[in-house]
C-alpha cells in the first residue's frame, strides 16, 4: 500500500493569494493513500525541503506530491530532496497550481477548486510511480560548429581554447562570413577586416580546430554526447593541400563574368577564384557553372599555369560522417530580398543600393577601391539618400515583422563615414525611429547629427524614381508637416535582415525548433539564452534573432562555455523516462519506427514466450539511450504495447479519472 | 475623455472601414506616397491620427476626403496593414450618406462621358460622389 504526502506551497502569495492553501491541505487529507497533507510558504526553501525529508522519513511516505509551481522549474529540486532522505527521485509527482491555476484565476472559490482537482490527479498517478534508475551515456569530446562567420569562429576558437577538438562547417569557399564584407564597425569605427582576419588566421592555426570549407552539414543522427553527423565537402576542383594561393590561375582564366559574391554582386569574378585577399583557406575554387573546361572540356589554362598541379577537374564531391559530442548552430544571416518593395527603384536603377552594397562600395577592397561613385556612370555623387527599415517592422506579408536591430546604428556609420571622407556630399537620412540601445551608441548616432551634420528626417519615403540621371525620393517630413521630394545620386536601402535560408533544413536536421520567422528558439528565453530545448544542440549569433558584432562574440562565447561544460563531463546521465515496447502486445507494425524522431527504435525477429504464445515474432525494441521520451512512439502503437516510463497509458488515465470524478 | 458624440463619429468610422488605428506606427509613409499631398488640408497618415483621437468634426468639415485621388497608394504601400485610404472613404461616406448629400447620379453619367476617359475613372467618381 502506497503512503503518500502532500505538500501545498504558497509561493508567498503568488499561490496562497488566489489559492486558499490550508483547504487544499485538508481536502487532500481524506484523499485515500494521503497519509500526511500540510502546506508551507516557501517549499523550495532550505526549510520547506527539510520538511520534505523529515515527513517522508516520519510517516514512512512512498510518495510525495508537491504543489508549486510548473515542473519546469523545481521538479528536479523536490526530486533531489526525495532522493537525500532516502525515496527514490521518481516516486515525486508536482501538481502545477501556479502556472495553471493560481496566475490564471481571479475568484479564490475556483482557484481553489481546482487546486485540489490538481492535486488529487497528481496523487492518483504518484500511486502508480514506479522507482526507475537513470542510466548513464558516455560524451564523444568533439564539437561541430556549423557556420564560420564571427559567431562561429569565436566559438570554435573559445571550444579549442579549453583543449577540445572542434570542427567548423562553412558552406561558402572561406569563412568569415559577414564580418568580412563590412568597412568599418560601429560605434569605435575599428576596420573590421583588421579585427576580424587575426581571429580567422587563429582559428586556420588552431591545432584543435579542423575547418571544412565549402561543405554543408547532410544528416544527423544520435543524440546528446553522441551525434553522428554526416558532411558533404562539395568539389573545389583544386587541391587543398597543393595550392598556395598564388593567384596566377585567376590572372589567366578567360571566364571572367561570373557575379563577384563577396562584393554583393557589384563586380565580377573569374571562374577560378579566390573570395577576397585574406580568404581562409587561401585556395582557389572553380565555379563548375562557370568554367569553361568543365562546361564544354575547351580550356585548361589554370591548369596550365598552375605551378603547383593543384588543378583537378576530376575532383568529386567527398561525403563523410563524424561523431560529435555537441553541435552549435551559427548559420547567421541575409539581407531580405527587395522584390516586394518596388516602390524603392530597387530594379530600376543601379544608384539604389542596399546598404550591404554601399559597405563595399566604401571598402578599400571593393568593386571600387573605396572611391564613393555611383554605381551607374562611376560619378561622384553630392545628394545621398538613406531609408531605414526597409522591410523591417513591416506586417504587411511583404517584409518582415521583428525590428532588424542593426540597421539604425549601421546606417548612422555610413553618413558619418561619408560626410567625414566627403564633406562635399549632403546626407539625408529617413527614420521611423532612432533605435540605439547600446554601450556609446546614442553618443554615435548625435555625432552623426551634431558634428557631421547628417539631416535625420522623421519619415518615411513613399516612393523613389528615376528622372534624367537623378533619383527623386518622395516622402514625408512628419515634424515640418511637409511632403519632400528630394533629387539624389544615390540611395541606400537599409534591408531587413533575415536568417540564412539554409537554417531551416538544418533545424529539421537537429529537431531544434524555430519560430515563424525561422530564427531558432532558445531553450528559455531569459535563462537558457544560447541553449536549443534540443539537448546538445546550443545557439550562437544571428540565427537566434538579430544583434551586433560585441553581442554575438558574447552569445559565441557563452555557447562555448556551454559546449565545454557538456564536454567536461565523461558520462551524460540520462532520463530513465523513456519508451518502452511490450513485446506480447506488439504486432510488429513498425509504425513506431516511422514516427521517431530520433531513430530511437528497431525491430529485432524474437522467440516469444507467453501465456499459450510460443514463436518467433517481429518486436520493437527502444535504444534506452537514444529514446528522449516524447511519447509520439505510444501515440501511434495502433496495439498499445508501448509506453512511456514514468508517464504510462495507466497514469495518464488515473489522472484524467481523478480530475473527471 | 471623448465626448459622447465624437465617440459614436469615431465608432462609425471605425465600423464602415474596418480599420485597426492601433496597428499605425506613425512611420508616415501613407503621407509621403500620396500624390494629392498638397491638395489635402488633412494627409493620409493625420486621417489616421485624427480618427485615433476622435478628432472627426474636422475631416468631415473639411474637403480632404474629395481631394483624395483614390489611388490606394498609401493603404498599398504601409507596413502594417493599416489602410489609409479606407478611412478616407468612410469619412465620405459618412458625409454623402446624409440625405440629398448625392453628387452624382447614375443617369447623369452618359452626359459626361468623353472618349479620353478611362472606364476606371467613371467607377471611381460614383463611389467618390454617391453611396
Amino acid at each position: 500500500m502506497q503512503r503518500i504526502g502532500v505538500f501545498v506551497c504558497w509561493c508567498g502569495s503568488n499561490i496562497a493569494g488566489p489559492v486558499d492553501v490550508e483547504r487544499v491541505a485538508e481536502a487532500m487529507k481524506s484523499v485515500p493513500g494521503v497519509v500526511h497533507s500540510t502546506t508551507y510558504q516557501y517549499m523550495c526553501s532550505e526549510v520547506g525541503q527539510s520538511r520534505i525529508m523529515e515527513a517522508i522519513k516520519e510517516h514512512q511516505l512512498t510518495g510525495v506530491v508537491v504543489c508549486s509551481c510548473s515542473p519546469r522549474m523545481h521538479e528536479n529540486t523536490f526530486r533531489k530532496t526525495a532522493q537525500r532522505a532516502g525515496l527514490n527521485p521518481y516516486m515525486v509527482e508536482i501538481a502545477n497550481i501556479r502556472e495553471q491555476c493560481s496566475w490564471i484565476h481571479k475568484d479564490k472559490e475556483v482557484g481553489t477548486q481546482k487546486a485540489i482537482v490538481l492535486a488529487k490527479a497528481a496523487v492518483a498517478k504518484v500511486m502508480l510511480n514506479t522507482p526507475l534508475q537513470a542510466g548513464t551515456s558516455p560524451v564523444i569530446k568533439r564539437a561541430l560548429v556549423i557556420g564560420g562567420g564571427i559567431a562561429g569562429i569565436q566559438t570554435a576558437l573559445d571550444i579549442a581554447d579549453a583543449g577540445y577538438e572542434v570542427d567548423i562547417v562553412e558552406k561558402s569557399p572561406t569563412i568569415g562570413g559577414r564580418m568580412a564584407q563590412l568597412d568599418k564597425t560601429f560605434p569605435t569605427l575599428d576596420c573590421s577586416a583588421c579585427i576580424l582576419t587575426p581571429k580567422m588566421v587563429d582559428a586556420a592555426q588552431n591545432e584543435k580546430i579542423d575547418i571544412i570549407s565549402y561543405a554543408q552539414v547532410e544528416k544527423v543522427s544520435g543524440f546528446v554526447g553522441n551525434f553522428t553527423v554526416t558532411i558533404r565537402k562539395k568539389a573545389r576542383f583544386v587541391d587543398e593541400l597543393k595550392c598556395t594561393g598564388c593567384g596566377a590561375c585567376m590572372e589567366k582564366c578567360p571566364s571572367k563574368k561570373g557575379k563577384n559574391e563577396f562584393n554583393m554582386g557589384l563586380n565580377n569574378r573569374t571562374a577560378i577564384y579566390i573570395p577576397f585577399a585574406q580568404a581562409i583557406p587561401n585556395v582557389a575554387v572553380i565555379d563548375p557553372e562557370q568554367c569553361l573546361k568543365l562546361k564544354t572540356g575547351k580550356c585548361g589554362l589554370c591548369e596550365r599555369v598552375c605551378s603547383a598541379g593543384a588543378i583537378n577537374y576530376k575532383q568529386e564531391d567527398e561525403v563523410f560522417e563524424r561523431q560529435y559530442g555537441a553541435i552549435v548552430a551559427a548559420t547567421g544571416f541575409k539581407p531580405i530580398d527587395l522584390d516586394a518593395f518596388d516602390e524603392y527603384g530597387y530594379s530600376q536603377s543601379k544608384d539604389v543600393v542596399t546598404s550591404l552594397e554601399f559597405e563595399r562600395i566604401m571598402n578599400a577592397a571593393g568593386p571600387t577601391g573605396g572611391q564613393l561613385v555611383r554605381p551607374s556612370d562611376g560619378k561622384h555623387p553630392h545628394e545621398i539618400v538613406f531609408i531605414q527599415c526597409v522591410g523591417s517592422r513591416d506586417t504587411s506579408g511583404c517584409g518582415k515583422p521583428y525590428c532588424s536591430k542593426i540597421c539604425c546604428m549601421y546606417t548612422a556609420k555610413h553618413a558619418m563615414l561619408v560626410r567625414d571622407k566627403y564633406p562635399d556630399v549632403n546626407v539625408h537620412v529617413f527614420y521611423i525611429d532612432v533605435r540605439t540601445p547600446g554601450k556609446n551608441f546614442d553618443e554615435f548616432y548625435r555625432r552623426a547629427v551634431e558634428q557631421y551634420g547628417v539631416d535625420y528626417i522623421k519619415g518615411m519615403v513613399g516612393k523613389v524614381f528615376p528622372e534624367g540621371d537623378k533619383l527623386i525620393v518622395q516622402g514625408s517630413d512628419l515634424i515640418n508637416g511637409k511632403q519632400l521630394a528630394l533629387q539624389a545620386d544615390m540611395v541606400v536601402l537599409a534591408a531587413a535582415i533575415e536568417p540564412d535560408p539554409s537554417a531551416r533544413k538544418l533545424a529539421t536536421m537537429l529537431t531544434a525548433s524555430m519560430d515563424t520567422n525561422d530564427f531558432f528558439t532558445e531553450a528559455h528565453p531569459k535563462l537558457r539564452p544560447v541553449e536549443s530545448p534540443t539537448a546538445g544542440v546550443f545557439l550562437s549569433g544571428v540565427c537566434q534573432g538579430p544583434k551586433d558584432i560585441p553581442e554575438t562574440v558574447a552569445q559565441a562565447g557563452a555557447a562555448a562555455s556551454k559546449v565545454i561544460g557538456l564536454l567536461a563531463k565523461d558520462h551524460l546521465v540520462t532520463n530513465p523516462c523513456v519508451a518502452q515496447s511490450n513485446e506480447l502486445l506488439c504486432n510488429g507494425c513498425s509504425q513506431c519506427e516511422r514516427v521517431c524522431p530520433y531513430g530511437a527504435i528497431s525491430y529485432v525477429e524474437k522467440e516469444i514466450r507467453g501465456p499459450g504464445v510460443r514463436e518467433v515474432r517481429r518486436v520493437a525494441q527502444v535504444n534506452p539511450a537514444v529514446c528522449q521520451g516524447c511519447g509520439a512512439c505510444t501515440v501511434t502503437c495502433p496495439s498499445g504495447a508501448m509506453d512511456l516510463q514514468g508517464f504510462s497509458n495507466l497514469q495518464i488515465m488515473a489522472e484524467v479519472d481523478a480530475i473527471c470524478k | 475623455m471623448l465626448h459622447e458624440n465624437e465617440r459614436d463619429l469615431r465608432e462609425t468610422i471605425l465600423r464602415i472601414s474596418a480599420v485597426d488605428v492601433r496597428k499605425c506606427m506613425k512611420c508616415g509613409k501613407c503621407s509621403g506616397s500620396c500624390p494629392a499631398y498638397e491638395q489635402m488640408e488633412y494627409h493620409p497618415h493625420q486621417f489616421v491620427a485624427m480618427v485615433d483621437n476622435g478628432d472627426i468634426q474636422a475631416l468631415l468639415d473639411s474637403d480632404a476626403s474629395f481631394k483624395c485621388l483614390t489611388c490606394y497608394a498609401c493603404t498599398e504601400r504601409c507596413p502594417r496593414d493599416v489602410r489609409p485610404a479606407r478611412l478616407v472613404e468612410a469619412v465620405r461616406l459618412l458625409k454623402i450618406r446624409k440625405q440629398g448629400q448625392n453628387h452624382l447620379k447614375p443617369d447623369a453619367i452618359p452626359a459626361k462621358l468623353e472618349a479620353e476617359l478611362p472606364q476606371q475613372a467613371i467607377v471611381a467618381a460614383l463611389r467618390k460622389y454617391s453611396k
